[in-house]
């Protein structure tokens, strides 16, 4: 009936526990890392024991080792496209924002501030920016040091906002890249959604640092709309505060090559992070995504979601998923979970989930990594209940899709969103959601 | 009134040297208005012949025939058999990620109809049949199927036949994994289709349970692929009371003799 291929999950490669000197001794394995996924049906699947390091590939070949960090793009050198960083990256195409001149220019802004939000600017010498994650690598760095300050969202502490901040970002067709930095703080026991809505055509490279307060429930949204033959590089980072909840919901469609990286790390014991993301790239589009979550304090959880699809000669998706549970993360639980959907042949996914476990007095650990076809259990499923294979396909990638978007939570943008993808599948016929009401 | 009619059935599964026969000639006759037990130990080809006559395509179909009405089943795709009125509640039933069961049910009744169903009377006809299962209204925006327990899966299996209407419903274990309670709901809810109107339901099971809630016209005992005993109602008390021992046994008996004739043939 359908497409032959289906999802299968093997099982997962575990090795004996490394001493926690040598998995973070410097420059241990920094080039190592399982091989790459072709996009055919592969997958792996876990719990991992405490104690023990896995790797989403079938040969774990060593751990990582710390990770550098710097704000100055000279301490990382240029990269070749050989570097762990940047195998995955078509450096050519890269090389728009790695080589790009430090310039003014810069995004279009349209905001929506709700009332108690403040947007401010500050310079590049502010105590904020000393305080802020460091650069994981040499694009990150330069835009840190080209961004000439950053852009400040501040929420106070306790507010509870009655609708989301929107920044929506449009590139205006320049030839120089555009260097930005954005620092959004939310004050303790805050409640806010930020939604950062990409689009246009630009050479952009920007960083986001999220400051989540003590308590603060924070939703951060990334959409990447952007027009064909936009670059968009980006570094997020969240700190996310004792007993504070941190949402990000990323979503990227348009562009020609985005690459982002999005690290988490926790300032206080109680944290929680959920990292949801959703990507379809189309002919020749590259994504990549890279995640990356440091436990190192107790009683920290984190979860994972990241699905995509992919469809076109040459269409091409990233996806890293580090964690690490240091030796003090006690308590810690964590589950992450990658799941493409190659929809035509040429297209190719990378997944590579990686955990790295130093304690055994966590709560659960897990990871899951899936590429395939469509799973005929679904379609034969649907189409026992007489819905045709074609409708039924539709089915499954808007379901796919929506499983992820509809934790953006806001209606108006999940519609729009749905919107731009099922134009690109080709309309359902006719079928609006029908909802029943209780 | 419809008749669907399975003669002399083979099925197998796998490819190459390692398919197997799984079915080994069934036949099988169920018309609308009968309820026929299908009764066997677990291993014994009951879900492939549910998924056979529904078109999963892991099974290969090696002889014999399926018709409804005289139409050949086997010649259509799974969607048209679906349209030609065969409904499979499964044993195993299958989520489906960011599709909610009210989408998922409008979309299958539009397929059914050929059009869309009134909107206010679908409404009210998915309200009606999910109270009468003693179903959560939340359920209808939840994803299909996805972290339901057992019990909830088989009460929106039983939504599906009650609300898609089908000339012949095919329950593959609908009563395994059930609580008393779910068990009473669920068989009620395959008494009241059974009543309103002219079905044929054959009633898959490996326990004589459900045979207490749902009263059985036919019975027929189903052992290695095919039936090998069938009779009225007193055969599922035969069956409660002395189980499946002395069947396996001549199957098994019988299995070697054709063993050793193909040996012989050889
Ligand atoms: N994909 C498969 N590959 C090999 N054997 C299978 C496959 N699916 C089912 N079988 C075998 O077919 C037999 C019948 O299975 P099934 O129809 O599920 O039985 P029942 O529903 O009566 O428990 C079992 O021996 C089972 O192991
Ligand atoms: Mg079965």
């Amino acid at each position: 009936m359908s497409a032959p291929d289906h999802t299968s999950t093997t099982d997962l490669t575990t090795q004996p526990s490394t001493l926690a000197s040598e998995l973070f001794a410097p420059g241990v394995g920094a080039q190592a890392g399982p091989p790459t996924t072709p996009a055919a049906d592969t997958g792996s699947a876990g719990e991992a024991v405490p104690g023990a390091h896995s790797h989403g590939g079938p040969t774990p070949t060593g751990s990582p080792a710390e990770r550098f960090t710097s704000t100055d793009p000279d301490a990382f050198g240029v990269p070749t496209g050989r570097e762990e960083t940047w195998r995955f990256t078509p450096m050519k195409r890269m090389r728009a924002l790695l080589d790009g001149a430090p310039s003014d220019a810069h995004l279009a802004w349209t905001t929506d501030l709700p009332e108690g939000v403040e947007l401010t600017s500050v310079e590049a010498d502010d105590p904020l920016l000393k305080g802020l994650p460091e650069p994981v690598d040499r694009l990150a760095a330069l835009t840190r040091a080209r961004s000439g300050g950053a852009a400040v969202v501040r929420v106070p502490q306790e507010a509870q906002l009655d609708r989301p901040v929107t920044l929506a970002l449009a590139g205006n067709d320049d030839d120089a890249v555009v260097w930005g930095q954005l620092v959004i703080e939310v004050g303790a026991f805050a409640t806010a959604t930020i939604v950062l809505d990409h689009t246009g055509l630009a050479k952009y490279s920007g960083g986001v640092s999220v400051l989540v307060g003590d308590s603060a429930q924070v939703k951060l949204v990334s959409v990447q709309d952007w027009a064909p033959g936009t670059v968009h590089g980006g570094q997020y980072d969240a700190v996310v505060g004792r007993d504070a909840t941190f949402q990000q919901v990323v979503v990227t469609l348009g562009g020609d090559l985005v690459r982002l990286v999005s690290n988490v790390q926790y300032a206080g014991p109680g944290g929680s992070a959920e990292l949801f993301g959703v990507y379809f790239a189309d002919e020749t589009q590259h994504q990549e995504h890279r995640l990356w979550v440091d436990h190192a304090v107790p009683n920290c959880t984190s979860n994972v979601l990241y699905k995509g699809a992919l469809q076109g000669e040459e269409a091409r998706t990233v996806w890293i998923g580090d964690v690490r549970i240091r030796p003090a993360a006690t308590g810690t639980e964590t589950y992450e979970l990658n799941r493409n959907l190659v929809l035509t042949d040429g297209a190719r996914a990378d997944s590579v989930p990686n955990l790295e476990i130093e304690t055994g007095e966590i709560v659960g650990a897990g990871h899951a990594s899936a590429t395939g076809r469509f799973d005929d259990e679904q379609l034969f499923y649907l189409c026992s209940r007489g819905i045709d294979a074609e409708t039924a396909r539709r089915l499954v990638v808007r379901g796919f899709f929506a499983d992820v978007v509809q934790h953006i939570g806001i209606d108006s943008l999940q519609d729009r969103l749905m919107g731009t993808i099922e134009a690109r599948l080709g309309a359902l016929p006719g079928l609006e959601e029908q909802e029943v009401p209780a | 009134m419809s008749v669907l009619e399975i003669r002399d059935l083979h099925v197998s599964v796998g490819e190459g040297d390692d398919a197997k026969e799984i079915l080994r000639g069934v036949d099988l006759t169920v018309r609308s208005g009968e309820t026929h037990a299908i009764m066997g130990p677990n291993g014994s080809g009951k879900s492939t012949l549910a998924y056979s006559i529904a078109g999963h395509p892991k099974y290969t179909i090696t002889g014999g025939t399926v018709t409804l009405d005289g139409e050949d089943v086997l010649a259509m795709a799974v969607d048209e058999r679906a349209r030609a009125g065969l409904f499979l509640a499964m044993q195993y039933p299958v989520e489906v990620p960011g599709v909610s069961v009210s989408n998922f049910l409008r979309t299958a009744a539009t397929a059914l109809k050929g059009e869309a169903p009134k909107l206010r009377t679908w409404v009210k006809d998915v309200k009606t049949e999910m109270a009468g299962l003693e179903m959560d209204p939340a359920f209808a925006e939840r994803n299909v199927n996805e972290g339901f327990s057992g019990g909830e899966k088989k009460r929106h299996e039983i939504l599906q036949m009650r609300l898609l209407k089908p000339k012949m419903a095919i329950l593959d274990e609908t009563d395994s994994g059930l609580d008393v309670d779910a068990l009473r709901i669920v068989s009620e809810g395959v008494n009241r289709t059974r009543e309103e109107g002219d079905v044929g339901v054959l009633l898959i099971t490996h326990y004589t349970r459900i045979l207490r809630y749902i009263k059985p016209d036919f019975v027929h005992v189903f052992v290695a692929g095919r039936v090998v005993d069938e009779g009225g109602p007193e055969l599922a008390a035969k069956l409660e009371d002395e189980g499946y021992a002395a069947y396996i046994k001549d199957s098994n008996e019988q299995a070697s003799a054709e063993k050793a004739a193909e040996v012989v043939q050889a």
